[in-house]
């Protein structure tokens, strides 16, 4: 490749962002390489592949990214709503023709022991849509047909993920509220949001006579205080039946929706149940590898908990007890900085684009990436429910690595043709 | 620029609060609590324990008491278990199958993945026959350790026995022990527990999370190998201490031999006793719990432990207290009609001595004679008659002797004896007493008693004419031959060497001149000086006591003899002490004399049982309190009642 070609398709590429990618790649590889290692001698289980896997898919991923640097940033905008509708598509089929992994049916069996994950996939699609939408009809969100409309993109591939059922993955599409937020959505909505997650905590930690007389003085105390003002009066009362009323669906859901594992997880997060040998036996044992990292870590191969394989899915979902029990505090506070600088990083990026599709685009990116590495490393140290959502670019696995590489590589691509029109 | 912009600091804002909690979090789990870390360390590291063989006890001549033998527990992983033959497995070793299922469920309660031990102690034999076959029954396997094995099945209540730990003792040893050890429960294995016990052996192992192990810990850095105990030499003598359990067999009672120039205890006999042999293996149990309902209360340490008034055997202290503090000479004389009268407590002599000096006082056993030396001693001029202070003093005088205390022998158990102070009568009388209320002290009977041990090592005093080494059990410990310092002082009884030749004449007497209580004790060729006694027992016939020591000049034994309702001292306690003195210093007894040892051996004096009835909790407690009762009649009428004794 001559300089000229070279400026001609990487002008202006943010190599800042990509160098945090690799760097976020090879402390996967790392931890990969010290989770499978010791037990590769011994064990009768060939995880031995791993780390090598792992390898492949880096470069192949690398490969990837840089072969979407070499697309026209258009083809994006443009391709938008086919992209969407195949993800969807792969979502409907893996409901069909899936392979059950751990009791979701999420994977599609491409041969020669590679599996396609099309949950991971739909994120961009979905993103690219969302961004396409936006940027076609620029709605402020003030009416709720928009509201429904960019719900019902979100939702959609939502339900399907739900239907596999994987929970997990399925939550992240509420990461679309954030773009939708900084495109106009109120921030109301954040908050209802948020205080449907306190009441529905509330719901379970309190017992209902002391919160319903709680929820009726707040409500009251807003009525009081607006009894001028008829129309703000009615929407407190109204807000208050309904949180009162949200209280009991709250309980029906659980008791008749929730599948009894993902009731003990939420039960076990909010501390209503001990049970370590079940499924609280995951997140005691990755605490326990964690905080054995002290400040320093043990040391790369070092790590007892790794080694002998205490923490189950350590090289996937769990990943990040390896980094805390090897690299300790440091390594640790390494890798969140790193993830930070790029989510920071990349909502600056997604700022000085030009145009709305690209904007709103990388907004999506950023909050993906944040709802990952908040839920991952937030479950890995007990303080989120386990939902099994991989650590982006570190987690071991094909399917993730390269739905976050092409995620954000898309991004780089339309960033670096920030100057032009799309 | 709309004014939307502004959210995109709320949103970056959202990334930092978040990240700052995720590191809040982890910084609170990896640095400032360090629970995590040793959950971590409890994880993957097991220590495997190898046990020490206990130490061994000799006897003084080095010959052994009590040493180990291997036995074997069968061990057993639960987790590791398949299905096997297990009515062959319950046959090679000898329990039913109920036993079975109780002893898998207890290891399964234990742990999953840990060994417990299923079944202990398995013979040598047993263990031959079940190695072979050991490759069927997957999950068990054998781990040796050893008990203990007494060859002369003798000294058990000396030696005492070692037990399996039980929660308290892990509890009180704050984790030194753990759930099957051994520890010493009573006698010299408790006292000793830390010098016999030797030091663990450890191997720090990892393993993973499918217990696999994985290999030493820091490169066994922190291992240690087991450190056996330390063996013990005893002041034991195997001999006599055979021919003194022979001799008290199917009888009550006690010897205690003493060396007086060092307190080592030569003879240690409390009957009847048992074979230590059965404190071990998988019986011990159900072996204990016999001797536990046997109705001679087999496991009372009586030497350290029996309450007997001293009876005559008291009379030395008299007459050396007494020239001690001046109240009298050797020449003193005094006049026995045959009884000590002062008011209307009349004290009954058994001769009419007429006028009667020390020497032969001692030798008759006169009781006015000891009645007018206590008389002197509590009426002394320099108390002002105050009789109260002055029995105080005198108390405190007796009290130097080792009666009404402890002596601190390296045995758990000791009892103290009886011996009040001068409050505790002034209580009891309201004020108004004196010499005459507590009279009956000056021949050994009434408000004090002394244990066997006490008793011999008053005579361990008198061979060293003025002071005795703190009586023990344990000569040395460990191949360093290491001695307490404790049992290197002299303790001082308060009377001069001057004053003890005429008290030792008066017991030589006693045991070798036609006029002596104690003649059945006299050996030839060997000057023993003694003295008998007979100690009145409210429950039945009076126990036969006699204490001594020998030879003469330079003594090399003191000794203290007590057989329960055997009557006159001189019947069974004197040749007793004889016997055993004469063997230990002769190494053998004459011809002439064997025939009476095996007349003794065969005599059978055991209290008339009580119909054997089970008590309840109730009726115990009830009898208790009558005994309580009567005790306290008895004293009460006591100072009133015409003290009826023979003198011997």
């Amino acid at each position: 490749m001559t300089n000229q070609q070279s400026n001609r398709f990487f002008f202006n590429v943010d190599w800042i962002t990509i160098l945090i990618y690799i760097a976020l790649c090879a402390v996967g590889y790392v931890n990969i390489y010290a989770s499978v290692h010791n037990t590769t001698d011994t064990s009768v289980f060939n995880f031995g592949s791993n780390y090598g896997k792992q390898l492949i898919y880096v470069i192949a991923g690398l490969v990837l990214g840089f072969s979407i640097l070499l697309l026209d940033a258009k083809f994006f905008s443009v391709f938008s709503p086919i992209v969407y509708g195949v993800t969807v598509l792969l979502l409907i089929i893996v409901l069909v023709v899936g392979r059950n992994v751990g009791g979701n049916q999420a994977w599609i069996s491409l041969g020669g022991g590679f599996r396609l994950q099309p949950s991971e996939f739909a994120k961009f699609g979905t993103a690219l849509l969302l961004a396409r939408y936006i940027s076609s009809f620029s709605p402020k969100f003030r009416d709720l047909k928009s509201i429904a409309f960019a719900g019902l993109i979100m939702g959609i591939p939502l339900v399907l993920i739900m239907l596999q059922p994987d929970a997990g993955s399925a939550l992240v599409f509420l990461a679309f509220m954030f773009p939708m937020y900084r495109e106009g959505l109120s921030g109301y909505f954040l908050l209802i949001f948020l205080g449907m997650i306190v009441l529905f905590v509330a719901d379970f930690l309190v017992p209902l006579k002391v919160l319903i007389p709680t929820i009726l003085l707040i409500g009251g105390f807003f009525v009081y205080q607006n009894k001028r003002k008829q129309k703000v009066m009615f929407s407190a009362i109204l807000v208050t039946i309904i949180a009162i009323a949200y209280l009991f669906v709250v309980k029906l859901a659980y008791e008749k929706v929730l599948k009894p594992h993902q009731r003990t997880r939420i039960e076990l997060i909010l501390g209503l149940k001990i049970d370590p040998k079940g499924v609280g036996y995951n997140v005691i044992q990755s605490k326990i590898a964690i905080g054995s990292g002290q400040l320093t870590g043990r040391g790369f191969l070092q790590g007892t908990q790794t080694k002998y394989g205490y923490v189950p899915a350590q090289s996937t979902d769990f990943i990040f007890s390896t980094i805390g029990e090897e690299w300790g505090f440091v390594g640790c506070f390494v890798v969140i900085g790193l993830f930070l600088f790029l989510l920071l990083r990349l909502i600056n990026l997604a700022e000085r684009q030009r145009s709305t599709f690209s904007r709103v685009y990388g907004y999506c990116v950023a909050s993906i990436l944040f709802f990952h590495v908040f839920i991952n490393i937030g479950m890995a140290i007990g303080i989120v429910p386990v939902i099994g959502i991989p650590l982006p670019f570190i987690s071991y696995g094909g399917s993730s690595l390269w739905s976050f590489t092409i995620l954000l590589f898309i991004f780089l691509k339309l960033d670096s043709n920030r100057m032009g029109f799309i | 620029m709309d004014n939307l912009f502004n959210r995109k600091y709320i949103v970056q804002g959202l990334f930092i609060v978040v990240s700052l909690i995720l590191l809040g979090t982890l910084f609170y789990i990896q640095v400032f609590s360090d629970k995590y870390f040793l959950s971590a360390e409890s994880n993957v590291l097991r220590k495997l324990y190898t046990f020490p063989a206990r130490g061994v006890i000799l006897d003084r001549n080095e010959k052994i008491l009590v040493q180990n033998e291997p036995v074997y527990d069968l061990m057993v992983i639960p987790n590791d278990v398949k299905e096997f033959d297990t009515l062959a497995l319950c046959g090679i070793i000898g329990i039913d199958t109920i036993k079975f299922k109780k002893n898998f469920k207890k290891a399964l309660n234990q742990s999953r993945y840990q060994p417990s031990i299923f079944e202990k102690q398995l013979s040598v034999s047993i263990y031959q026959s079940l190695s072979e076959k050991l490759y069927r029954f997957p999950g068990f396997f054998v781990q040796s350790r050893t008990i203990r094995q007494y060859p002369d099945s003798i000294a058990g209540h000396f030696l005492g026995y070692i037990k399996e730990v039980s929660p308290t003792d892990i509890e009180r040893s704050e984790g030194y022990y753990r759930p099957g050890d051994y520890i010493g429960k009573t006698g010299v294995e408790k006292a000793y527990e830390t010098a016999l016990r030797g030091e663990r052996g450890v191997v720090n192992m990892l393993y993973d999370a499918h217990n696999v192990p994985k290999g030493s810990y820091a490169e066994g850095k922190f291992d240690t190998s087991a450190v056996s105990g330390e063996q013990l030499i005893s002041s034991l003598d195997v001999r006599i201490q055979k021919l003194g359990e022979e001799l008290l067999k199917n009888k009550v009672g006690s010897i205690v031999a003493i060396e007086p120039a060092t307190g080592e205890i030569l003879a240690f006999v409390s009957s009847p006793g048992y074979d230590p042999n059965l404190m071990v293996g998988r019986q011990q149990g159900n072996n204990y719990m016999d001797l536990l309902k046997n109705p001679n209360r087999v496991l009372n340490i009586r030497p350290i432990q029996g309450y007997y008034s001293p009876g005559s055997s008291f009379k030395p202290l008299d007459a050396l207290i007494g020239l001690q503090e001046g109240v009298i000479d050797e020449n003193t004389t005094f006049n026995c009609p045959g009884y000590f009268r002062v008011g209307n407590h009349t004290t009954k002599c058994e001769h009419v001595d007429g006028n009667i000096a020390l020497r032969r006082g001692l030798a008759r056993s006169c009781n006015t004679y000891a009645c007018y030396v206590f008389q002197k001693l509590l009426t002394q001029k320099k108390f002002n008659r105050n009789q109260q202070v002055a029995y105080d003093y005198w108390q405190k005088k007796v009290k130097l002797w080792g009666l009404g205390d402890t002596l601190g022998i390296d045995l758990p158990g000791e009892r103290k004896g009886r011996l009040y102070d001068a409050s505790y009568y002034s209580k009891k009388y309201s004020k108004y007493w004196g010499y005459s209320t507590v009279i009956s002290l000056a021949i050994g009977q009434g408000e004090m008693d002394a244990t066997p041990l006490q008793m011999a090592n008053i005579m361990a005093a008198i061979a060293n004419k003025g002071y005795y080494i703190k009586p023990h059990l344990v000569k040395s410990i460990g191949k360093d031959h290491v001695i307490r310092k404790e049992y290197l002082k002299k303790n001082y009884v308060g009377v001069d060497a001057a004053h003890f030749g005429p008290v030792i004449d008066g017991m030589q007497e006693a045991v070798n001149s036609p006029w002596g209580t104690a003649l059945a004790s006299r050996i030839d060729g060997i000057i023993m000086c003694g003295k008998t006694g007979t100690v009145q027992n409210p429950r039945g016939k009076n126990h036969s006591v006699f204490i001594g020591f020998a030879p003469r000049d330079n003594p090399k034994i003191a000794i203290a003899v007590i057989v329960e309702n055997a009557g006159y001292g001189g019947t069974y306690a004197a040749p007793i002490a004889s016997y055993i003195t004469e063997k230990y210093l002769k190494d053998s007894i004459p011809p002439n004399r064997r025939g009476g040892v095996e007349w003794m051996k065969k005599q059978v004096i055991l209290p008339a049982l009580p119909k054997p009835k089970v008590k309840t909790k109730a009726a115990l407690i009830d009898s208790a309190k009558k005994a309580d009762s009567l005790k306290k009649s008895i004293n009460a009428v006591e100072p009133k009642k015409v003290i009826d004794k023979k003198n011997d």
